[in-house]
């Protein structure tokens, strides 16, 4: 085995399970050509709010009785707690649950909301030169945020599946009122201006262990209640999302520390924050200076998977504590 | 091979209890022997805490049973120097040396929580209210919700979230006004004086409600 061969995500694989391997292999090459598996593109910043505000998602209280009402409140327990959803627990690769990027439940301003996703597909995109859907977006999601390839099911749960269903049915619920086609105040994450000097992943490693490591752990892992439920998601290894998320990048992860972290100091609806836009970009730069599941779109080795899709602000392929990122975890 | 490793293994394990029993029993005798009938400066806990760490719900004075036992070594010390000021605690946290408050704290953890829960007169509209606080949180407010922290039936994580539930509501509420004025400040990164100063009167009582109206759950482990 040469030294690319065990940067592969398939090293250490037994021969036993060779022909599952092989199956998952060609279920990766596969989803190598869905579309689901293309470079996120940055969207446009959302507009500040104006004197209306945002848009107001119903009360939970209030989903209706009978099978609509069902299917969002199944959609709404899948997004806050994937990890153990009947009906999406397979297709977690990793410890994530959606709620963890998308605060509220997905319903906060400013945590990007669900409300304001929905009304931006389907969306063309030049990238893939083809009109991407909601489903396929969430399909993506599963891909990189929750690390699918590594899941029971080796992938993002099939389009137009049951839980793909529910989870929009939650989302079309949330998003009643809004306006279609347009991009709403609120949407998304606040964008934070990169700061003159760029961002340090040792000042970051500062503010982690003084502001972040009390929940997530001095060592990013997280932590669990006894009955295996998440309460703080791991940021690096094995269980955090993989080198593929958005959330690996500096300016979409400090863009949503600025304003989200930590839980209960900062508040995304009123859009306050304690952390400078510095620290947010130090802290985004040193939790995203280590390993983590690999990129599903490994191109077989990190020069030419960071050279295809790695040409934005990351620490793919860098090096940084005495060694070259983009191995993997896990 | 099997065989002798377990003959091995547990011999070793046996000599390791047999080694730690006196110092744990110690610990415990020691902690119990506080607790009861309190020490030099000191008063027996349970006499304001309950036989056994119940707590006092009438009064406003907490459950110890059951609670993390770091953390109730913690707010000793924050009693003692003042960063959690209680004028009650204060003189008796500061009468007791580290290793007793560790003592003491071992022992508490060591018991059984109440099974019932303490409860309160209050109106299903202040505990529904209560109930979606403590499990959504009021995003309007920059209010995330309780159990995303405490655990999500309020049973404590780790050293630095409490249990809160099966506790008193008029020491919840208290704690609250605590962090509210700074009387209180040895919450890890200024969290929860954060969350506290977000809640009115109303959210506040009702929450404190909801958690007193559920009985205390086993605590949680770290990890």
């Amino acid at each position: 085995m040469t030294a690319k061969d065990s940067k592969h995500p398939l090293r250490g694989i037994r021969s036993p399970l060779l022909p599952a391997v092989l199956a998952l292999f060609v279920l990766s090459v596969n989803a190598q050509v869905d579309e689901t598996l293309t470079e996120q593109v940055e969207l446009e910043p959302a507009p500040e709010a104006g004197a209306e505000g945002y848009h107001q998602p119903p009360s939970l209280d209030d989903i209706p009785e009978g099978p609509f009402g069902d299917s969002v409140r199944s959609g709404w327990e899948a997004f806050v707690n994937t990890r153990q959803h009947p009906k999406a627990k397979r297709f977690v690769g990793n410890k994530q649950n959606c709620g963890n990027c998308h605060l509220a439940g997905g319903l906060a301003a400013n945590s990007a909301p669900m409300w304001g996703a929905w009304g931006i597909y389907p969306k063309y995109r030049g990238k893939n030169d083809h009109v991407n859907t909601m489903d396929e977006r969430i399909r993506g999601c599963f891909t990189y945020s929750m690390n699918a390839n590594s899941s029971e099911a080796g992938g993002p749960p099939e389009p137009d599946s049951q839980v793909l269903k529910d989870l929009q049915t939650f989302f079309f619920w949330s998003a009643q009122g809004a306006p279609i086609g347009k991009n709403l105040p609120g949407r998304g994450y606040a964008a934070v201006p990169e700061p003159q000097n760029g961002s340090s992943v040792s000042r970051g490693e500062e503010v982690y262990q003084n502001q972040c490591s009390i929940c997530h752990g001095s060592d990013g892992s997280g932590k669990f209640a006894d009955d295996g439920r998440q309460i703080f998601p791991p940021l690096w290894g094995a269980g955090a999302y993989n080198w593929g998320a958005g959330m690996h990048r500096i300016n979409t992860a400090a863009a949503f520390i600025k304003y989200n972290m930590p839980l209960g100091k900062a508040s995304p609806v009123e859009k306050e924050a304690v952390l400078t836009d510095q620290q947010a970009w130090d802290v985004a730069a040193y939790i995203n200076s280590h390993e983590r599941p690999q990129d599903p779109r490994w191109e077989g080795n990190k020069a030419s998977t960071d050279e295809k899709w790695h040409t934005h602000q990351c620490l793919y392929n860098e090096t940084v504590r005495g060694h070259t990122l983009g191995d993997g975890a896990g | 091979m099997h065989g002798r490793c377990g003959f091995t293994c547990g011999l070793f394990g046996f000599s390791l209890l047999i080694l730690l029993m006196p110092t744990m029993g110690a610990a415990n005798e020691a902690g119990k022997k506080l607790a009861q009938q309190g020490g030099e400066g000191v008063q027996a806990c349970s006499s304001c805490h309950g036989a056994q760490g119940g707590g006092n719900a009438a009064a406003g004075w907490p459950r110890l049973a059951g609670l993390n036992a770091d953390y109730m070594a913690q707010q000793l010390t924050a009693m003692a120097d003042g960063t959690r000021s209680n004028p009650i605690m204060a003189p008796i946290a500061s009468a007791l040396s580290e290793q007793q408050r560790g003592d003491v704290a071992e022992y508490f953890a060591s018991l059984k929580p109440p099974t019932m829960a303490p409860g309160g007169e209050v109106d299903q509209k202040t505990l529904h209210r209560g109930e979606t606080l403590a499990q959504r949180g009021d995003w309007q407010q920059g209010i995330p919700a309780c159990t995303s922290c405490h655990g999500l039936q309020g049973q404590g994580v780790g050293v630095a979230f409490p249990s809160i539930a099966g506790q008193p509501a008029m020491y919840l509420q208290n704690q609250i006004k605590a962090w509210q004025s700074g009387s209180r400040h040895n919450d890890p990164n200024g969290l929860m004086a954060s969350v506290a100063k977000r809640l009115s009167d109303e959210d506040s009582q009702a929450v404190t409600a909801w958690f007193a109206s559920l009985p205390a759950k086993p605590s949680n482990n770290d990890q």
